[in-house]
Protein backbone atom coordinates (compact mmCIF):
# COMPACT_ATOMS: atom_id res chain seq x y z
CA UNK A 1 0.00 0.00 0.00
CA UNK A 2 1.83 3.38 -0.66
CA UNK A 3 1.88 6.05 1.59
CA UNK A 4 0.52 9.08 1.70
CA UNK A 5 2.93 11.60 0.17
CA UNK A 6 2.15 14.75 2.56
CA UNK A 7 0.76 14.58 6.32
CA UNK A 8 0.87 17.82 7.96
CA UNK A 9 -0.39 18.46 11.41
CA UNK A 10 -0.53 21.81 12.68
CA UNK A 11 2.50 23.01 11.50
CA UNK A 12 3.35 26.32 12.59
CA UNK A 13 6.45 28.41 11.70
CA UNK A 14 7.69 31.56 13.25
CA UNK A 15 10.66 34.31 12.14
CA UNK A 16 11.52 35.93 15.45
CA UNK A 17 8.33 37.41 16.87
CA UNK A 18 6.71 36.69 13.30
CA UNK A 19 3.85 33.97 12.50
CA UNK A 20 3.92 32.86 9.37
CA UNK A 21 2.18 29.38 9.06
CA UNK A 22 0.12 29.28 12.43
CA UNK A 23 -1.27 25.85 12.55
CA UNK A 24 -1.62 23.99 8.93
CA UNK A 25 -3.39 20.76 8.50
CA UNK A 26 -2.71 19.56 5.18
CA UNK A 27 -3.10 16.00 3.92
CA UNK A 28 -2.11 15.07 0.19
CA UNK A 29 -2.29 12.11 -1.83
CA UNK A 30 -0.84 10.72 -4.88
CA UNK A 31 -2.90 11.46 -7.91
CA UNK A 32 -4.05 15.33 -6.22
CA UNK A 33 -2.13 18.50 -7.36
CA UNK A 34 -3.25 20.82 -5.02
CA UNK A 35 -3.00 24.36 -5.95
CA UNK A 36 -2.00 26.69 -2.72
CA UNK A 37 -3.34 30.05 -3.65
CA UNK A 38 -3.04 33.31 -1.47
CA UNK A 39 -2.20 37.17 -1.13
CA UNK A 40 1.47 37.75 -0.66
CA UNK A 41 2.79 37.28 2.98
CA UNK A 42 0.22 34.55 3.38
CA UNK A 43 2.60 31.92 4.15
CA UNK A 44 2.81 29.96 1.42
CA UNK A 45 6.59 29.94 0.19
CA UNK A 46 7.10 28.90 3.32
CA UNK A 47 4.63 25.92 3.58
CA UNK A 48 6.35 24.64 0.58
CA UNK A 49 10.24 25.30 2.01
CA UNK A 50 8.56 23.19 5.30
CA UNK A 51 7.05 20.40 2.84
CA UNK A 52 10.55 20.44 1.23
CA UNK A 53 12.40 19.83 4.83
CA UNK A 54 14.54 23.26 3.94
CA UNK A 55 12.74 24.68 6.96
CA UNK A 56 11.89 23.22 10.59
CA UNK A 57 8.99 23.51 11.62
CA UNK A 58 8.50 25.54 15.16
CA UNK A 59 5.58 23.44 15.90
CA UNK A 60 3.81 20.64 14.65
CA UNK A 61 4.40 17.21 12.34
CA UNK A 62 5.34 16.04 8.73
CA UNK A 63 4.84 13.05 7.24
CA UNK A 64 6.54 12.42 3.59
CA UNK A 65 5.39 8.93 2.53
CA UNK A 66 4.48 7.93 6.08
CA UNK A 67 8.16 9.53 7.72
CA UNK A 68 9.07 11.62 10.25
CA UNK A 69 10.21 14.99 7.76
CA UNK A 70 11.97 16.14 10.65
CA UNK A 71 14.84 13.54 10.53
CA UNK A 72 14.98 14.41 7.01
CA UNK A 73 14.77 10.81 5.88
CA UNK A 74 16.64 9.55 2.78
CA UNK A 75 14.01 7.22 1.64
CA UNK A 76 11.35 10.26 1.40
CA UNK A 77 13.74 12.85 0.18
CA UNK A 78 14.89 10.86 -2.75
CA UNK A 79 10.89 10.99 -3.93
CA UNK A 80 10.43 14.50 -3.47
CA UNK A 81 11.75 17.32 -5.85
CA UNK A 82 11.03 21.46 -5.27
CA UNK A 83 11.39 24.17 -7.30
CA UNK A 84 11.33 27.48 -5.29
CA UNK A 85 12.24 30.90 -6.17
CA UNK A 86 16.05 30.25 -7.48
CA UNK A 87 17.09 27.75 -9.45
CA UNK A 88 19.58 25.94 -7.15
CA UNK A 89 22.07 25.52 -10.34
CA UNK A 90 25.58 27.09 -10.16
CA UNK A 91 26.01 30.00 -12.62
CA UNK A 92 29.20 28.70 -13.96
CA UNK A 93 28.49 25.09 -14.79
CA UNK A 94 26.25 24.56 -18.07
CA UNK A 95 22.68 22.96 -17.75
CA UNK A 96 24.33 19.68 -18.85
CA UNK A 97 26.94 19.96 -16.16
CA UNK A 98 24.33 21.09 -13.74
CA UNK A 99 21.62 18.12 -14.00
CA UNK A 100 24.45 15.65 -14.28
CA UNK A 101 25.49 16.96 -10.63
CA UNK A 102 21.94 16.30 -9.72
CA UNK A 103 21.44 13.22 -10.82
CA UNK A 104 24.78 12.10 -9.24
CA UNK A 105 23.70 13.43 -5.71
CA UNK A 106 20.54 11.62 -6.38
CA UNK A 107 22.07 8.12 -7.02
CA UNK A 108 19.99 8.48 -10.60
CA UNK A 109 21.50 5.27 -12.24
CA UNK A 110 20.84 6.20 -16.11
CA UNK A 111 22.58 9.71 -15.35
CA UNK A 112 23.81 10.33 -19.48
CA UNK A 113 20.39 9.49 -20.49
CA UNK A 114 18.28 11.07 -18.45
CA UNK A 115 19.93 14.40 -18.35
CA UNK A 116 20.09 14.26 -22.11
CA UNK A 117 15.86 13.41 -21.69
CA UNK A 118 15.34 16.35 -19.98
CA UNK A 119 17.27 18.90 -21.96
CA UNK A 120 15.11 17.85 -24.96
CA UNK A 121 12.45 18.10 -22.55
CA UNK A 122 12.88 21.78 -21.73
CA UNK A 123 13.96 22.87 -24.84
CA UNK A 124 17.20 23.71 -23.83
CA UNK A 125 19.61 21.54 -26.10
CA UNK A 126 21.01 24.86 -28.12
CA UNK A 127 21.89 26.30 -24.92
CA UNK A 128 23.29 23.04 -23.21
CA UNK A 129 26.64 23.89 -23.35
CA UNK A 130 26.48 27.08 -22.14
CA UNK A 131 27.25 28.34 -18.88
CA UNK A 132 23.94 28.76 -17.34
CA UNK A 133 24.84 32.72 -16.23
CA UNK A 134 23.94 33.34 -19.72
CA UNK A 135 20.68 31.80 -19.02
CA UNK A 136 17.30 34.48 -19.58
CA UNK A 137 14.85 34.10 -16.80
CA UNK A 138 12.74 31.60 -18.58
CA UNK A 139 15.40 29.61 -19.38
CA UNK A 140 17.04 29.07 -15.71
CA UNK A 141 13.15 28.32 -14.70
CA UNK A 142 12.86 25.53 -17.28
CA UNK A 143 16.36 23.76 -16.17
CA UNK A 144 15.34 24.35 -12.78
CA UNK A 145 12.21 22.49 -13.16
CA UNK A 146 14.38 19.24 -15.05
CA UNK A 147 16.37 19.89 -12.04
CA UNK A 148 14.08 19.01 -9.48
CA UNK A 149 12.90 16.11 -11.77
CA UNK A 150 15.97 14.45 -12.48
CA UNK A 151 15.38 11.91 -10.10
CA UNK A 152 11.81 10.60 -11.10
CA UNK A 153 10.21 12.79 -8.22
CA UNK A 154 6.69 11.22 -6.65
CA UNK A 155 6.06 14.62 -5.02
CA UNK A 156 6.85 17.76 -6.56
CA UNK A 157 6.94 20.90 -4.80
CA UNK A 158 6.31 23.83 -7.09
CA UNK A 159 6.52 27.84 -5.84
CA UNK A 160 5.30 29.65 -8.60
CA UNK A 161 6.57 27.56 -11.20
CA UNK A 162 4.83 29.47 -14.35
CA UNK A 163 7.16 32.71 -13.38
CA UNK A 164 9.30 33.86 -15.77
CA UNK A 165 7.85 31.31 -18.69
CA UNK A 166 7.06 31.73 -22.26
CA UNK A 167 3.64 30.55 -23.43
CA UNK A 168 5.11 27.43 -25.28
CA UNK A 169 7.11 26.78 -21.87
CA UNK A 170 4.12 27.09 -19.98
CA UNK A 171 2.22 24.55 -22.15
CA UNK A 172 4.66 22.19 -21.97
CA UNK A 173 5.21 22.54 -18.23
CA UNK A 174 1.12 21.91 -18.24
CA UNK A 175 1.33 19.12 -19.91
CA UNK A 176 3.76 17.65 -18.00
CA UNK A 177 1.94 18.45 -14.69
CA UNK A 178 -1.47 16.77 -16.42
CA UNK A 179 0.25 13.53 -17.12
CA UNK A 180 2.18 13.24 -13.78
CA UNK A 181 -1.31 13.70 -11.85
CA UNK A 182 -2.78 11.03 -13.91
CA UNK A 183 -0.24 8.78 -13.09
CA UNK A 184 -0.39 8.87 -9.53
CA UNK A 185 2.02 11.88 -8.61
CA UNK A 186 1.10 13.87 -5.89
CA UNK A 187 1.44 17.78 -6.95
CA UNK A 188 1.33 21.03 -4.17
CA UNK A 189 2.32 24.46 -6.55
CA UNK A 190 1.91 28.24 -5.16
CA UNK A 191 0.58 30.54 -7.69
CA UNK A 192 -1.02 33.73 -8.08
CA UNK A 193 -2.87 32.76 -11.47
CA UNK A 194 -6.52 31.35 -10.15
CA UNK A 195 -7.74 30.33 -13.42
CA UNK A 196 -4.87 28.41 -14.35
CA UNK A 197 -5.10 26.87 -10.61
CA UNK A 198 -8.55 26.21 -10.98
CA UNK A 199 -8.19 24.64 -14.67
CA UNK A 200 -4.43 22.68 -13.29
CA UNK A 201 -5.35 21.63 -9.92
CA UNK A 202 -8.07 18.73 -8.23
CA UNK A 203 -7.95 20.64 -4.95
CA UNK A 204 -6.99 24.43 -4.39
CA UNK A 205 -6.02 25.52 -1.02
CA UNK A 206 -6.19 28.76 0.13
CA UNK A 207 -4.28 30.40 2.79
CA UNK A 208 -4.52 33.59 4.69
CA UNK A 209 -2.44 34.42 7.28
CA UNK A 210 -0.66 31.76 7.91
CA UNK A 211 -3.90 29.40 8.25
CA UNK A 212 -5.65 27.54 5.90
CA UNK A 213 -8.35 29.76 5.39
CA UNK A 214 -10.77 27.21 1.94
CA UNK A 215 -9.84 23.82 1.06
CA UNK A 216 -12.47 22.77 -2.05
CA UNK A 217 -12.16 20.99 -5.46
CA UNK A 218 -10.70 22.64 -8.56
CA UNK A 219 -11.47 22.07 -12.09
CA UNK A 220 -12.78 24.36 -14.44
CA UNK A 221 -16.24 24.05 -13.38
CA UNK A 222 -15.88 25.46 -10.10
CA UNK A 223 -12.91 28.62 -11.28
CA UNK A 224 -15.77 31.22 -11.03
CA UNK A 225 -16.18 29.89 -7.78
CA UNK A 226 -12.49 29.79 -6.88
CA UNK A 227 -12.10 32.87 -8.10
CA UNK A 228 -14.80 34.85 -6.35
CA UNK A 229 -13.85 33.07 -3.08
CA UNK A 230 -9.99 34.58 -4.12
CA UNK A 231 -10.88 38.10 -4.58
CA UNK A 232 -13.00 38.36 -1.57
CA UNK A 233 -9.68 37.01 0.77
CA UNK A 234 -7.69 39.76 -1.12
CA UNK A 235 -9.90 42.15 -0.51
CA UNK A 236 -10.51 41.55 3.33
CA UNK A 237 -6.24 41.50 3.23
CA UNK A 238 -6.48 44.85 1.63
CA UNK A 239 -8.98 46.20 4.05
CA UNK A 240 -7.20 44.87 7.11
CA UNK B 1 31.62 9.45 0.01
CA UNK B 2 30.08 8.91 -3.70
CA UNK B 3 28.33 12.42 -2.77
CA UNK B 4 31.33 14.16 -0.84
CA UNK B 5 33.31 13.65 -4.34
CA UNK B 6 30.66 14.70 -6.44
CA UNK B 7 31.28 18.14 -4.59
CA UNK B 8 34.52 18.42 -4.65
CA UNK B 9 34.64 17.98 -8.88
CA UNK B 10 32.17 20.41 -8.85
CA UNK B 11 33.63 22.97 -6.60
CA UNK B 12 37.16 22.39 -8.87
CA UNK B 13 35.51 22.72 -12.16
CA UNK B 14 33.96 25.56 -10.72
CA UNK B 15 37.40 27.14 -9.68
CA UNK B 16 39.34 25.73 -13.04
CA UNK B 17 36.39 27.33 -15.05
CA UNK B 18 36.65 30.69 -13.23
CA UNK B 19 40.03 31.01 -11.11
CA UNK B 20 38.89 33.31 -9.39
CA UNK B 21 39.28 31.69 -5.76
CA UNK B 22 43.09 30.85 -6.48
CA UNK B 23 43.52 34.25 -8.19
CA UNK B 24 42.34 35.96 -5.86
CA UNK B 25 43.95 34.03 -2.80
CA UNK B 26 47.58 34.62 -4.62
CA UNK B 27 47.11 38.20 -5.48
CA UNK B 28 46.32 38.64 -1.70
CA UNK B 29 48.65 36.51 -0.55
CA UNK B 30 51.64 37.59 -2.53
CA UNK B 31 50.52 41.47 -1.43
CA UNK B 32 50.53 40.61 2.40
CA UNK B 33 53.81 38.66 1.98
CA UNK B 34 55.42 42.17 0.05
CA UNK B 35 54.21 43.78 3.68
CA UNK B 36 55.49 41.91 5.92
CA UNK B 37 58.67 41.30 4.28
CA UNK B 38 58.95 45.67 3.56
CA UNK B 39 57.83 46.28 6.95
CA UNK B 40 60.07 44.32 8.84
CA UNK B 41 62.72 44.36 6.19
CA UNK B 42 64.20 41.17 8.32
CA UNK B 43 68.66 40.14 8.34
CA UNK B 44 69.63 37.01 7.09
CA UNK B 45 69.65 36.27 10.82
CA UNK B 46 66.42 37.37 11.40
CA UNK B 47 64.52 35.90 8.10
CA UNK B 48 64.20 32.22 8.96
CA UNK B 49 62.54 33.24 12.49
CA UNK B 50 60.36 35.58 11.09
CA UNK B 51 59.48 33.37 7.96
CA UNK B 52 57.14 30.90 10.01
CA UNK B 53 54.94 33.31 11.07
CA UNK B 54 54.50 35.71 8.30
CA UNK B 55 54.00 32.56 6.18
CA UNK B 56 51.08 31.27 8.88
CA UNK B 57 49.54 34.83 8.77
CA UNK B 58 49.06 34.90 4.87
CA UNK B 59 47.82 31.24 4.62
CA UNK B 60 45.08 32.05 7.34
CA UNK B 61 44.11 35.65 5.98
CA UNK B 62 44.07 33.87 2.55
CA UNK B 63 42.31 30.98 3.62
CA UNK B 64 39.52 32.59 5.65
CA UNK B 65 38.74 34.80 1.65
CA UNK B 66 38.61 31.07 -0.10
CA UNK B 67 36.95 29.36 2.27
CA UNK B 68 34.09 32.25 2.44
CA UNK B 69 34.26 32.37 -1.09
CA UNK B 70 33.33 28.90 -1.82
CA UNK B 71 30.22 29.17 0.42
CA UNK B 72 28.84 32.45 -1.63
CA UNK B 73 28.64 30.04 -4.24
CA UNK B 74 26.33 27.39 -2.86
CA UNK B 75 24.58 31.20 -1.52
CA UNK B 76 24.04 32.35 -5.10
CA UNK B 77 20.94 30.82 -6.74
CA UNK B 78 19.87 28.90 -3.59
CA UNK B 79 22.12 26.54 -4.68
CA UNK B 80 22.46 24.84 -0.53
CA UNK B 81 19.01 24.24 -0.88
CA UNK B 82 19.21 22.03 -3.93
CA UNK B 83 22.57 20.35 -1.73
CA UNK B 84 20.06 19.95 0.92
CA UNK B 85 17.32 18.42 -0.60
CA UNK B 86 19.39 15.24 -1.76
CA UNK B 87 19.02 12.39 -0.38
CA UNK B 88 22.72 12.82 1.61
CA UNK B 89 24.52 12.92 4.83
CA UNK B 90 24.52 16.58 4.89
CA UNK B 91 28.18 15.72 6.46
CA UNK B 92 29.50 14.42 3.00
CA UNK B 93 28.70 18.65 1.83
CA UNK B 94 30.71 18.97 4.53
CA UNK B 95 33.39 16.63 3.89
CA UNK B 96 33.10 17.66 -0.12
CA UNK B 97 33.62 21.58 0.82
CA UNK B 98 36.48 20.57 3.33
CA UNK B 99 38.54 18.73 0.56
CA UNK B 100 38.15 21.76 -2.12
CA UNK B 101 38.89 23.89 0.14
CA UNK B 102 42.01 21.77 1.13
CA UNK B 103 42.76 21.82 -2.16
CA UNK B 104 42.39 25.88 -3.01
CA UNK B 105 45.06 25.87 0.56
CA UNK B 106 47.43 23.55 -1.07
CA UNK B 107 47.55 25.25 -4.47
CA UNK B 108 48.12 28.78 -2.86
CA UNK B 109 50.77 27.45 -0.88
CA UNK B 110 52.47 25.91 -3.99
CA UNK B 111 52.91 29.96 -4.98
CA UNK B 112 53.15 31.57 -1.41
CA UNK B 113 55.85 28.94 0.03
CA UNK B 114 58.20 29.22 -2.74
CA UNK B 115 57.88 33.35 -2.70
CA UNK B 116 58.60 33.45 0.56
CA UNK B 117 61.75 31.80 0.01
CA UNK B 118 62.56 34.31 -1.81
CA UNK B 119 61.51 37.41 -0.62
CA UNK B 120 62.61 36.16 2.72
CA UNK B 121 66.00 34.65 1.19
CA UNK B 122 65.02 31.68 3.26
CA UNK B 123 66.12 27.79 2.23
CA UNK B 124 63.25 25.62 2.64
CA UNK B 125 64.84 23.01 -0.28
CA UNK B 126 66.64 20.46 2.86
CA UNK B 127 63.14 20.39 4.70
CA UNK B 128 60.45 20.06 1.97
CA UNK B 129 58.93 16.73 3.56
CA UNK B 130 59.15 17.93 7.50
CA UNK B 131 57.68 21.08 6.29
CA UNK B 132 54.97 19.41 3.87
CA UNK B 133 53.71 17.75 6.70
CA UNK B 134 53.11 20.66 9.17
CA UNK B 135 51.51 22.42 6.53
CA UNK B 136 49.47 19.47 5.51
CA UNK B 137 48.20 19.04 9.46
CA UNK B 138 47.68 22.80 9.41
CA UNK B 139 45.64 23.02 6.51
CA UNK B 140 43.23 20.21 7.82
CA UNK B 141 42.47 21.76 11.22
CA UNK B 142 42.22 25.35 9.70
CA UNK B 143 40.22 24.67 6.56
CA UNK B 144 37.87 21.78 9.42
CA UNK B 145 36.88 24.99 11.34
CA UNK B 146 36.69 27.17 8.29
CA UNK B 147 34.03 25.15 6.37
CA UNK B 148 32.03 24.61 9.89
CA UNK B 149 31.81 28.15 10.90
CA UNK B 150 31.58 29.41 7.04
CA UNK B 151 28.75 27.98 6.35
CA UNK B 152 27.21 29.21 9.70
CA UNK B 153 28.17 32.42 8.56
CA UNK B 154 26.87 33.05 4.62
CA UNK B 155 23.38 32.10 6.18
CA UNK B 156 24.25 35.90 7.55
CA UNK B 157 23.72 39.40 6.49
CA UNK B 158 27.05 40.16 8.03
CA UNK B 159 28.82 37.45 7.13
CA UNK B 160 32.15 38.98 5.70
CA UNK B 161 32.60 40.20 9.25
CA UNK B 162 31.34 37.39 11.27
CA UNK B 163 33.78 34.56 9.43
CA UNK B 164 36.75 36.06 10.59
CA UNK B 165 35.22 37.38 14.18
CA UNK B 166 33.98 33.25 14.83
CA UNK B 167 36.77 32.11 13.31
CA UNK B 168 40.28 33.49 14.35
CA UNK B 169 40.00 33.16 17.67
CA UNK B 170 39.25 29.34 17.38
CA UNK B 171 41.74 28.54 14.85
CA UNK B 172 44.38 30.33 17.17
CA UNK B 173 45.77 27.58 18.87
CA UNK B 174 46.27 25.88 15.59
CA UNK B 175 48.49 29.34 14.05
CA UNK B 176 50.82 29.12 16.99
CA UNK B 177 51.34 25.78 16.72
CA UNK B 178 52.28 26.19 12.83
CA UNK B 179 54.27 28.61 13.88
CA UNK B 180 56.22 26.54 16.21
CA UNK B 181 56.11 23.95 14.08
CA UNK B 182 57.50 25.59 11.42
CA UNK B 183 60.22 27.12 13.55
CA UNK B 184 61.29 23.78 14.51
CA UNK B 185 61.39 22.25 10.78
CA UNK B 186 63.88 25.41 9.47
CA UNK B 187 65.59 24.82 12.62
CA UNK B 188 67.05 21.41 12.20
CA UNK B 189 64.08 18.92 12.11
CA UNK B 190 60.58 18.10 13.51
CA UNK B 191 62.67 16.63 16.84
CA UNK B 192 62.02 19.46 19.08
CA UNK B 193 58.27 20.01 17.88
CA UNK B 194 56.57 17.28 19.45
CA UNK B 195 53.85 19.29 21.53
CA UNK B 196 53.51 22.13 17.99
CA UNK B 197 52.44 18.44 16.21
CA UNK B 198 50.45 17.18 18.83
CA UNK B 199 48.45 20.32 18.78
CA UNK B 200 47.70 20.65 15.58
CA UNK B 201 47.11 16.88 15.57
CA UNK B 202 44.43 17.66 18.47
CA UNK B 203 42.76 20.42 16.37
CA UNK B 204 42.52 18.75 13.09
CA UNK B 205 40.59 15.81 14.72
CA UNK B 206 38.36 18.51 17.15
CA UNK B 207 37.10 20.57 14.11
CA UNK B 208 36.81 17.76 11.65
CA UNK B 209 34.71 15.12 14.03
CA UNK B 210 33.08 18.44 15.41
CA UNK B 211 32.21 19.28 11.00
CA UNK B 212 31.06 16.22 10.22
CA UNK B 213 28.68 16.09 13.52
CA UNK B 214 27.12 19.73 13.63
CA UNK B 215 27.44 20.22 9.54
CA UNK B 216 23.75 19.46 9.26
CA UNK B 217 22.16 21.65 12.71
CA UNK B 218 24.27 24.29 11.35
CA UNK B 219 22.88 24.41 7.29
CA UNK B 220 19.67 24.01 7.71
CA UNK B 221 17.41 26.99 8.97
Amino acid sequence: MPKTPVVAEGLRREFASVTVLAGVDLIVEGGECVALLGANGAGKTTLLRVLATLLRPSAGRLLLFGEDAARRPAAALARLGYVGHESACYGDLTATENLDFHAELHGVADRADRVAELIAWTGLGAAARRPVRTFSRGMMQRLALARALVHRPELLLLDEPFSGLDPQATALLEALLVELRTSGHAIVLSTHDVPRAAALATRVVMLHRGRIDWDGSGGQSAGVAIAARFDAMVAAVRRA
Amino acid sequence: MRAALAILRKDLRIEWRTRESVSGLVALGVLLLVVFTIAHDPTPEQAPLLAPSVLWATFVFTGILGVQRSFLLEREQDCLSGLLLAPIDPASIFAGKLAANLVLLGAMQLIVVPLVAVLLRVDFSGVLPELTLVLTLGNLGFAAGATLFAAMAVRTRAREVLLPLLLLPLVLPVLIAGVKATQAVLAGGLATAGDALAVLVAFDVIFTVAGWLLFTYVVRD
